[in-house]
């Protein structure tokens, strides 16, 4: 077994180094646009007035894309590492999508910056092609052939993935464990949980960024071809799709992180089994499905649609709670665990993914939604998931393989300052949407902006704690010899 | 609506957040015996899945039934079209009477555009989108009298947070 495993890993030289470059490079990127954020929060708090309209959508389209854009690139990062233990992967593939992606991001910064594109990271049609002279049909192109770049990059990896998956497990439904659940073969305990979940993330992501690229393409004859208008309802279907699995794919693959580092913590091991198998296979299906709770708004779309909608949302976040969260928390209880910078964040982001669930829940009831859809309500329950969810997950890896965890009181105090400003933060975006404060707005009423200022403050917070955590690491990281893992 | 929603919310999640803070708190010390904590979290996990199954359930059932996009109020309520577009909203009749319930038909000329009722009160009372080529209808009974709002809710560009309309609500005869 053990020459076999050998034989099919990458070697342990190739594993490292790019997985540095994606880590440095994720957070040096994740810390500035924090601070892009804290900027458009002191924007609504109206302690910004440097910053005006056009501005603060082109800073609203950069954090947008580039979070998402970068928390993809990071928890890809973690999902190749690991992956990479047990099927071997081409290092150049890997590092070749870096490069591609580092394109797409000079054509992203640059339409926004230069080209004053701002029709938000969503790019939602027709809105590209109708910007009343904000930007060109030049910055939109860029735009969007951006996004289309990183989508190769992405799709690059994948394949590479795909492929080194098959020749190892035969199938990507035998890496998901499908005939052990169906018991056509016998539950093996030694199948990795980071194959099963690598294998969904290629499912679900592969679908979303094939139907992220076709939007994107549409969009791009449109806006050269103004008279080739598709249908806006098929569109925004097209986009939530792609936006809802592709952020998806994104969590799915940073819990890897999680996965593999935790057990070491609490010496006890995270083995597959079959409700762990019927979790991944439920959540496969479901966030290909679940998408329309975007849509509930949408009274054009047939009523199935928003029922179903309704009803998966909730349904999609039962294997979390009570696979992974509660897998996570078995794992600690009792296991004398060391608690320092890494252990601390990886179970901050477990937290911070069961505990979004709940507002997210809760805004895709349909009755529900149709008082708090589009207010900060949604940015609320998705930076729970993604800043307290994905960001400790990347940086509780980035923490381990860099410092081994050891990071001392600097780090433990990073920890907790980080937790703190970001749970305030959270909860400004909540409590304003319970006040109907709308999304994605540049001027906030005066009612509204006590909730700005105190969440710029809450973001401040956020932001030292990233540094306290990031930097140590970052110094170190060039000459780390990785843990072996 | 949304103070309920929002205390229930913080509710859910402090659930989520005591139950971590319990196992993290009981983390140490070491319980070599990890088969037998696992016997014990699978027979909770079991009751917790079945818990939530069963709440999903009745809140489903409870949440759906009647459908609640449908039309709520008798007969046919009175038709007041609306057309949003960048960056004002056209409203074919910008006033009602206390109880009146109104169907606003809701549409875009240009890109997708948000249409949201503010209260007197400065709460989202119903909202729906409104697209180009598509007209979404969605019924409203004014409850208070006073200054509703129209603001948008789709972010349609440089001045989408300048799109608002009023609509005002007068005490009956
Ligand atoms: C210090 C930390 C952060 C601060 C202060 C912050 C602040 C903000 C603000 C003010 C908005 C606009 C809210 C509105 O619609 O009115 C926003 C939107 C957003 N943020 Fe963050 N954010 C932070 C971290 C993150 C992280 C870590 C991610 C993802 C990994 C993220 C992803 C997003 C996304 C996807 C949007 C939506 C943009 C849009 O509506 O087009 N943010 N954030
Ligand atoms: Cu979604
Ligand atoms: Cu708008």
């Amino acid at each position: 077994m053990a020459t076999l495993q050998a034989d099919y890993a990458t070697p342990e030289t190739e594993r490292t180094p790019v997985v540095k470059l994606y880590l440095a490079i994720g957070l040096i990127v994740f810390a500035a646009l924090m601070l892009v954020g804290v900027l458009m929060r002191a924007a609504q708090g109206a302690s910004l007035s440097s910053i005006g309209p056009a501005l603060f959508y082109q800073l609203m389209t950069l954090h947008g894309a580039g979070m998402v854009g970068t928390a993809g690139l990071a928890a890809l990062a973690v999902n190749w590492y690991f992956l990479s233990r047990y099927v071997r992967l081409n290092p150049r593939v890997f590092l070749g999508a870096l490069i591609l992606s580092l394109v797409a991001v000079a054509m992203i910064v640059g339409a926004i910056m230069i080209g004053k594109f701002a029709a938000g990271w969503t790019f939602l049609y027709p809105l590209p092609a109708n910007p009343l002279g904000q930007w060109g049909t030049g910055a939109a192109l860029f735009f969007v052939a951006g996004l289309l770049v990183l989508g190769v990059a992405f799709l690059l990896v994948y394949l590479d993935m795909g492929l080194a998956i098959v020749r190892r497990y035969g199938s990507i439904a035998r890496a998901l464990g499908l005939p052990m659940l169906f018991g056509l073969e016998r539950v093996d305990s030694a199948h990795p949980p980071t194959v099963v979940a690598s294998a969904m993330v290629l499912i679900v992501n592969v679908a979303g960024i094939a139907a992220g690229a076709v939007v994107l393409v549409m969009t791009m004859l449109h806006l050269v071809f103004p008279a080739l208008a598709p249908d806006a309802l098929l569109m925004k279907n097209l986009i939530y799709f792609f936006g809802h699995v592709f952020i998806n794919a994104t969590i799915y693959s940073a819990v890897i992180a999680v996965y593999e580092i935790l057990p070491l913590y609490a010496r006890r091991p995270w083995k597959v089994s079959r409700p762990f198998l019927a979790a991944w296979l439920a959540v496969t299906l479901m966030v290909l499905a679940v998408y329309p709770h975007h849509l509930l708004m949408d009274f054009a779309l047939p009523a199935w649609m928003a029922v179903m909608g309704q009803i998966l949302s909730y349904t999609s976040g039962i294997p979390v709670l009570v696979v992974t969260a509660f897998g996570g928390l078995m794992l600690i209880y009792r296991s004398g665990i060391r608690w320092d910078a890494a252990s601390s964040l990886l179970v901050l982001g477990l937290f911070g993914w069961a505990v979004g669930i709940v507002p997210a829940v809760i805004d895709g009831m349909i009755s529900v939604n149709l008082v708090m859809h589009n207010t900060q309500w949604v940015p609320g329950h998705f930076h729970f998931y993604l800043l307290i969810g994905v960001v400790p997950m990347v940086l509780g890896f980035a923490s381990y393989l860099g410092s081994n965890g050891e990071q001392g009181q600097t780090g433990r105090l990073g920890v907790g300052v980080f937790a703190v400003g970001a749970v305030l933060l959270c909860l400004t975006f909540l409590v304003s949407g319970a006040n109907s404060v709308p999304r994605r707005f540049a001027v906030h009423e005066e009612a509204w902006q006590w909730l700005g200022n105190l969440g710029a403050l809450s973001g401040g917070l956020v932001l030292i704690g990233t540094l306290m955590i990031a930097l140590p690491i970052l110094m170190r990281l060039p000459r780390a010899r990785l843990s072996a893992v | 609506m949304q103070t309920a929603v929002l205390l229930i919310t913080l509710l859910g999640m402090a659930l989520v957040a005591a139950a971590f803070y319990v196992v993290v708190a009981r983390s140490g010390p070491r319980d070599d015996d990890y088969s037998g904590i696992t016997q014990q979290g699978y027979l909770i996990r079991r009751w917790w899945f079945l818990f939530l199954c069963g709440f999903g359930v009745l809140v489903s059932a409870w949440s759906l039934i009647p459908f609640p996009l449908q039309a709520g109020g008798v007969g046919a309520p009175r038709a007041i079209d609306v057309t949003g577009r960048m960056w004002s909203w056209d409203i074919a009749s910008s006033s009602a009477q206390v109880g009146e319930s109104v169907r606003f038909r809701v549409t875009s000329a240009d890109v997708n555009h948000g249409f949201a009722l503010y209260g007197p009160d400065d709460q989202i009372v119903a909202q729906t989108q409104a697209m180009p080529g598509y007209v979404n209808e969605v019924d409203v009974t004014f409850e208070q009298p006073g200054q509703y709002r129209v603001l948008c809710l789709e972010y349609c560009g440089l001045a989408h947070h300048a799109m608002a309309a009023e609509i005002t609500v007068s005490e009956g005869s």
